[in-house]
């Protein structure tokens, strides 16, 4: 065999090398795991990872800047002995509920309202969206000035229209610090329901409408027996979602009353947040965060499945 | 004619009982707080703790808790890092997200199915069940008191996010396109960055600003992970600092919440119908 003739097969072999790599890559499985290969992983590192080691915390009697040391489940029948712990689950599915409930109603009465022919609609729904898009913290930090223990403009205004002084402590009485986180989640809240909602309406063919006035329906007939029926697949979605995260809120709790007065609004998350962090038990903390991941694991599954099925 | 009119008066009335009045309470509603956080910031302190002034109006307007607030604090450093931190998680979630919704959305093979329901289940995840853990992975890496800390945990909540809006997306470019392109003899690779990512902009310009605004919302991980004034970003330095022992200090703090809301709602008015297409598309979270 000729110099050149071995030169021409070990390029004609380089070359089908490169061609069966280049088949290989164009495979449809090949592709795609290669390239969700480092989303994949990033996830695994920081979302998986931390997941199962929470698990581990949960177990562990582990204070900041000790080695931990493994308890079984004695971290979750501390929680169960402490009346603390049961506060705050009834207080996090009362705030959940509540104000559920008040967005559902508040934000439908809000589509339909918006569902109407008038001027300037778009700038009022930029302007209505607004409570939902500007950082949570700092519009938070308003209601703080506007419940003002001494200069509450709320109170100001109802004494000037016949309040007796100094009118209602509202982050400073149980009851009504609890009433007063509800209201500010649902003024939050509620254009994302509004909005959502709006779109679905809008989805609405107006021969039903039509089709259920000629058979003789009122507005109200008309909102129960077409509206409600068509939208419900959107509310149960928007429903589901909002009560994930108002279930696992933190920041409006922690900005108002940081759990106050004596626990009244303490949430799941808020108290995971003082033990861990502020009496720095992490076993303990992580404990109280996984106590969420039941009632968490079955509205996410039930969500995944129904969106998937849409 | 009179009949006519009546007719018309009536209808107003009507209108306005049906249409503004509800519209008008949502809005009050709505807008309420904004509207006196921006009075509050502008009132003298003379003006705003005292009880005997009508509170609703400005009598004598001044910029003093502006200027303190930029020369007393640290606001404009949280402002650079909330930026800094806002553009990089964007970033590393659209590129991230891209890579996990384009197959997900254009090839067929085993296990797509599986990996589709997990990533919106992790989506679903809210930060308080994973703070802890994620605290001490944070602290293991040395990297408490860095950017780098909420650079890299922002987009465990954003790659998801992004990969599903971008999924929906990427499924609505037709085959034939790309097709074409592979007959053209255009690799996997070749046919994904010039054929189809291209035409995909919108997508990403919605999935865009939403990860930006969530991560100027972001408060928890921020609050845990940053505890150093100068690597605070703009909600977790205006709570922590800004709230102080003393009563008089809501001026400041007012003009601190409201120039902080300014860089999202700037961008949120120039592209709100991105916005809300992106809101309805059910894929925010409320």
């Amino acid at each position: 065999m000729s110099v050149a003739s071995e030169h021409a097969l070990v390029i004609g072999s380089a070359a089908r090398r490169r061609s069966t790599l280049a088949a290989l890559l164009d495979r449809q499985s090949v592709f795609s795991w290669l390239i969700m290969a480092p989303p994949l992983l990033f996830l695994a590192a920081l979302v998986g990872y931390p997941f199962l080691y929470g698990i581990l915390l949960s177990l562990q009697h582990r204070t900041v800047g000790h080695a931990g040391t493994f308890v079984g489940l004695k971290n979750f029948a501390t929680n169960l002995r402490d009346p603390v712990f049961w506060q705050v689950a009834a207080n996090t599915f009362v705030y959940t509920g509540a104000a559920t409930v008040l967005k559902v109603i508040g934000g439908l009465s809000l589509a339909l309202a918006m569902n109407q022919h008038f001027r300037m609609k778009n700038l009022v729904r930029a302007l209505l969206l607004l409570p939902f898009i500007v950082p949570t913290a700092l519009s938070t930090v308003a209601w703080l000035w506007m419940l003002d223990p001494a200069f509450s403009v709320v109170n100001r205004l109802m004494v000037a229209l016949g309040w007796p002084r100094p009118g209602p402590s509202w982050l400073g009485h149980p009851g009504l610090a609890m009433f007063s986180i509800v209201v500010i989640n649902t003024w939050r809240g509620l254009p994302f329901y509004g909005v959502t909602l709006l779109a679905g309406l809008q989805t609405i063919p107006p021969e039903l409408y039509e089709a259920a006035t000629i058979d003789g329906a009122g507005g109200w007939q008309r909102l129960r027996w077409v509206t409600l029926p068509l939208l419900r697949p959107i509310i149960l979605i928007v429903t589901l979602f909002s009560v994930i995260f108002t279930f696992a809120d933190f920041q409006l709790v922690y900005v108002l009353t940081h759990g106050g007065p004596q626990n009244a609004t303490n949430l799941f998350a808020t108290y995971a947040f003082d033990i861990a962090m502020g009496a720095g038990q992490l076993g303990l903390g992580a404990a109280v965060a996984l106590v969420m991941l039941p009632a968490l694991a079955l509205l996410i599954v039930a969500l995944t499945l129904y969106m998937r099925r849409e | 004619m009179v009949a006519g009119r009546m007719l018309t008066r009536h209808r107003r009335r009507e209108r306005v009982v049906r249409t503004w009045l509800p519209i008008g309470f949502f809005l009050a509603l709505a807008l309420f707080p904004f509207y006196w956080m921006a009075i509050t910031s502008i009132k003298p302190n003379a003006e705003l703790y005292n009880k005997n002034v009508m509170p609703l109006v400005v009598h004598a307007p001044t910029l003093k808790h502006y200027i303190d607030l930029l020369t007393e604090t640290n606001f404009l450093v949280w402002t650079w890092n909330t930026m800094l931190v806002a553009v990089a998680a964007t970033a590393i979630s659209l590129v991230l997200g891209t890579m996990l919704a384009y197959p997900l959305a254009r090839m067929r093979f085993a296990g797509a199915g599986l990996i589709a329901m997990t990533v919106a289940a992790i989506y679903l995840v809210p930060q308080p069940l994973l703070f802890i853990p994620l605290a001490d992975v944070i602290n293991r890496l040395h990297l408490g008191n860095t950017l780098t800390s909420v650079i890299l945990t922002y987009p465990t909540m954003l790659v998801p996010f992004c990969a599903w809006l971008l999924l929906g997306y990427f499924k609505t470019v037709p085959k034939e396109l790309e097709e074409a392109a592979r007959i053209d003899g255009a690799s996997r690779l070749q046919t994904m960055w010039r054929v189809i990512l291209p035409l995909c902009v919108p997508a990403f310009v919605s999935a865009g600003i939403f990860s930006f605004t969530l991560s100027q919302n972001e408060f928890l991980y921020a609050l845990i992970f940053l505890t150093k004034s100068t690597v605070r970003t703009v909600p977790v330095g205006v709570i922590t600092e800004l709230i102080r022992g003393d009563v008089f200090y809501w001026g400041q703090l007012m003009a601190a919440a409201l120039l902080g809301s300014i860089p999202v709602a700037l961008l949120y008015s120039f592209f709100v119908e991105q916005y809300v297409t992106g809101l309805t598309t059910g894929s925010v979270k409320g």
